[in-house]
């Protein structure tokens, strides 16, 4: 049984403790919002905090949660930092096909929450592990600055 | 013949009968439809027959018939739901249609609601005569079915409100969802759904005129993003049914390769996995079936299978030897696909030589190709993000032996696609459906979704062909062009579909030789085509020949408009001679807005220029590229666009820097596969290269005003940039790249 905290709620699991923790989310938990896109830690579909920190959950096994507190997509409408993304998001039209900008968000929820005021090169230095074939990284970028902005107002 | 048009002969032969409006088919009954959008009162559905529409010149005479409710239905509180008649996977479609209808319709946009519609006659293309998503054909094909649907759903609402007020319909007018009569009368839609669902639907009715559109043409936000920054977004693979297990699939290492001999004793000793059986596989090919409860135990048991795999009989290609072999093809003559004179080029002073080689690409969607279905013997029930319904109802229908109607898909939202979910052999759903078959017969009942990893993406063949380009170019010293001998080498998409007959004339497949067949510029072509057969499946790829030949095409040019001593714009209009102005109208708006030929860049910098069409639509783009430790990179592009009427303009725009950034992608170092002895290289996006924001662009985009019906945007962003990158890089360097990806090792 492997217990940790998911968006502020304790969950256990009794599942292989190897099963990295974006099929423990997707499989055993119905929350599809985290996504596959690679398995091998290269797109960044699949990030979510732990702890606190961007961490890529499809090479993370179970085990290594134990205890620990994750945040995935679904809860970053209550926080602060992920509600000001979201909507510079939405207000910069960002997602085409949408399918990454779950992991996309949360990179960005990551830095601005370690670098409230970050330069271009930071923007460019944290979201470049999240791929997005539809090509939205222009207003990716624009939506992070905006969001900054609005959280330093 | 135009793409279209091809298309159109395709569909309407590959389908015998389908094309019948009012057989019932997988159409979505009634009752179905009124139990998706509780509490409505109105609901509207008319489509085209295909003849009528071209009887008519697009559209006008759309008649009313007996499908019920299949686009649009107005509930009492007012919520406009319309079926999106197309996938979703990024294009926009699904707020770009909705504002076509919304447009004509007067509806209030803050309570439209569309909703993917699942596979059914009523959802057909119009032109098209299949449902289907592509050839950047959907706001294109849609403007006149959809805003009809809306301007005949109007008429209903302003006659019941007439009605009720006992004055006449003219009248009355409409806005934001409400019907306002002539003395000050007010009713909302919802109001009037009950009454207006009684009133005949017209057989007439007239459209706006572009001046009095209030929605299409503004920039408009999508309606997808709220859903799709929270995470609640259902995309295919997201999809859970009760008892659900997930498949993966043991595959051959080589295209069309059989199971050999196999053990799985030790993958069904993993925890969760449920199931091991042998399957059927798409080009003759056999594999197993890995069935688990969920992706991890199926991981896991796929990887503890013992496999042999039989691969005599079967090509074993290598990239190099293959490349090897098209040059030689090159020296021998091929199917003629144009047949200019070009007896002059002999005497010309000026000769110019190139050799082109692209690789093969892989469309490598973010959301990996899956597909769920639920089979009960007599029904089939697939919920998969598609661009193909029409075509892989009757695939799915084939191998389990049901009538079309017994197979039901409910269209997903998909993660990108960009033609990968439109397969003329519905390869990943028919194998799906293979599953789905065996596991019935091993007597099992339970929803099954079969899921591709990253490695079987990119490993799953259908890629972009691999192609050469010899080209023997005379010209004189005014850049005068004499005679211009061009031959391709590359496997044909269609050969061997049962699309051949209607995409391919003379024995040349069109899409391999579209965009230098029918070139803009004004120049005697001698074009042969060689369309050898490889054991590598291939498939359109986002702007399908105008990957390949718009490069080919904009970099010579450019290097002719060098060598002649004449600017590249001025040399490109010189060549078009006047005769093509929107090409003109979209390279002079990305000259003007770059500031090209006025801005002076600082040194190592360089522009670059390339336009083209495609689908109807040009795309210019001028670019800055820099020099970074001996390295190209590219700054900055300014793209003109010409796509008559743009019906949202921020779609337009996010189309743009999308196909700009996956052409981009092509460029990068790692941009291939390439296989040895069969085996496809590349497992996933450490050696399958895929632009980060490390390597954006700045992207600015400018769109030409017209109020010409509009033409699609989906794809023709993306021929002209590695050209307008490649020439920058020319200019930089002295080097003319002629191979992608690049290499300036």
């Amino acid at each position: 049984m492997i217990e940790f905290q998911l968006n502020g709620r304790a969950v256990a699991l009794a599942v292989d403790p190897s099963t990295p923790l974006l099929w423990a989310l997707r499989d055993h938990l119905a929350m599809t919002g985290t996504k596959f896109g690679c398995g091998e830690a290269l797109c960044g579909a699949c990030t979510v905090h732990l702890d606190g920190a961007a961490i890529r959950s499809c090479v993370t096994p179970l085990s290594a949660v134990a205890g620990k507190k994750v945040q995935t997509i679904e809860a970053m409408q209550d926080d602060m930092i992920g509600r000001a993304v979201q909507k510079a998001w939405i207000e910069h039209d960002v997602v085409q096909c949408g399918y990454c900008q779950s992991g996309q968000i949360m990179s960005a929820v990551s830095l601005l929450k370690a670098h409230p005021h970050p330069s271009e090169a930071d923007i460019v230095g944290a979201m470049s592990g999240n791929l997005c074939r539809c090509g939205t990284y222009q207003r990716i970028k624009a939506a992070i600055q905006a969001a900054a902005a609005e959280l330093a107002a | 013949m135009r793409y279209e048009a091809l298309m159109q002969r395709l569909a309407h032969h590959a389908l015998p009968g389908e094309d019948e409006p009012n057989n019932g088919g997988a159409a979505l009954s009634r009752r179905e439809f009124l139990k998706l959008s509780a509490g409505s009162a109105f609901a509207l559905g008319l489509f085209t027959l295909p003849q009528v529409a071209h009887a008519a010149g697009g559209g006008q005479a759309l008649k009313p018939n007996e499908m019920p409710d299949a686009f649009i239905a107005v509930r009492t509180d007012g919520g406009v739901v319309i079926q999106v008649n197309r996938l979703e996977f990024g294009q926009g479609v699904y707020t770009a249609l909705p504002m076509l209808l919304a447009e004509e319709f007067d509806a209030d946009w803050a309570h439209v609601e569309p909703q993917l519609a699942p596979a059914g006659n009523a959802y057909k293309d119009p032109y098209m005569g299949m449902q289907m998503t592509g050839g950047s054909m959907s706001v294109k094909n849609s403007w006149l079915q959809y805003r009809d649907l809306g301007a005949r759903a109007r008429a209903m609402f302003v006659a019941a409100a007439a009605r009720r007020w006992g004055v006449s319909p003219a009248s009355c007018r409409t806005q934001d969802s409400q019907v306002l009569g002539p003395d000050g009368q007010r009713a909302p839609y919802g109001e009037l759904a009950a009454a207006a669902m009684q009133e005949a639907v017209p057989d007439q009715v007239a459209l706006k005129v572009p001046a009095d559109f209030t929605l299409i043409g503004k920039p408009t936000r999508r309606l997808d993003s709220p859903a799709k920054v929270s995470g609640r977004e259902q995309y295919g693979l997201d999809v859970h049914l009760p008892g659900m297990k997930t498949v993966l699939l043991a595959k051959p290492p080589v295209f069309g390769a059989r199971l050999g001999r196999w053990d799985a004793a030790a993958a069904r000793r993993v925890v969760g996995v449920a199931d091991v059986f042998p399957v059927q596989l798409d080009r003759g090919a056999s594999g197993l079936a890995v069935v688990a409860e969920g992706f991890w135990p199926a991981q896991q048991g796929r990887r503890a299978l013992q496999v042999e795999w039989d691969t005599s009989g079967v090509e074993k290609v290598d990239s190099a030897r293959q490349l090897a072999h098209y040059r030689e093809l090159a020296g021998t003559p091929g199917l003629v696909a144009r047949a200019d004179d070009v007896s002059a080029l002999g005497q010309a002073a000026h000769r110019l030589h190139a050799e082109y080689e692209f690789p093969y690409l892989a469309h490598a969607p973010m959301e990996v190709l899956n597909c769920t279905l639920h089979y009960s013997g007599e029904r089939c029930e697939i919920w998969v993000g598609t661009q193909f319904q029409t075509m892989d109802q009757l695939a799915v229908a084939k191998v389990l032996g049901l009538k079309p109607e017994q197979v039901v898909i409910h269209t997903q939202m998909a993660g990108g696609g960009f033609g990968r979910r439109a397969v003329p052999t519905s390869d990943y759903m028919v194998e799906a459906a293979w599953v789905a078959k065996g596991w019935r017969q091993a007597g099992h009942v339970e929803p099954i979704k079969v899921m591709w990893t990253r490695e079987d993406d990119l490993h799953g063949g259908y890629y972009r062909s691999a192609y050469l380009h010899r080209v023997d170019i005379g010209f004189n010293g005014s850049g005068r062009i004499l005679g211009w001998k061009h031959t391709v080498v590359g496997q044909s998409i269609v050969a061997g579909t049962s699309m051949a007959p209607f995409l391919m004339k003379g024995g040349i497949d069109h899409l391999v030789v579209e965009g230098i067949v029918d070139t803009p510029y004004r120049l005697p072509m001698h074009l042969e085509v060689h369309q050898p057969e490889v054991n590598v499946p291939v498939l359109w790829w986002r702007s399908v020949g105008n990957t390949h030949t718009a490069y080919v095409m904009e970099t010579l040019v450019d290097e002719l408009a060098q060598q002649s001593g004449i600017d590249t714009v001025a040399y490109r209009k010189q060549l078009m001679q006047g005769r093509h102005p929107r090409h003109a109208a979209a390279l002079d708006l990305a000259v003007s807005q770059s500031g090209y030929g006025r801005r002076t860049l600082p040194k190592n910098h360089a522009w670059g220029v390339a336009v083209h069409e495609a689908f109807g639509s040009v795309v210019a783009y001028v670019v800055e590229a820099a020099l970074e430790n001996g390295q190209p990179r590219l700054l900055r592009a300014t793209a003109g666009v010409h796509c008559n009427l743009a019906v949202n303009p921020l779609t337009v725009r996010a189309q743009i820097e999308g196909a700009a950034l996956m052409a981009l992608s092509t460029t990068l170092p790692g941009n291939a596969i390439t296989l040895k002895d069969g085996v496809v290289q590349q497992d996933n996006f450490d050696t399958y290269a895929i632009a980060r924001m490390n390597v954006m662009p700045e992207i600015d985009v400018h769109i030409v005003p017209s109020a010409d019906p509009p033409m699609g945007m989906g794809e023709p962003g993306l021929p002209p940039l590695a050209p307008a990158y490649a020439n920058a890089i020319a200019r930089l360097t002295g080097r003319r790249l002629r191979r992608l990806p690049f290499d300036l090792s």
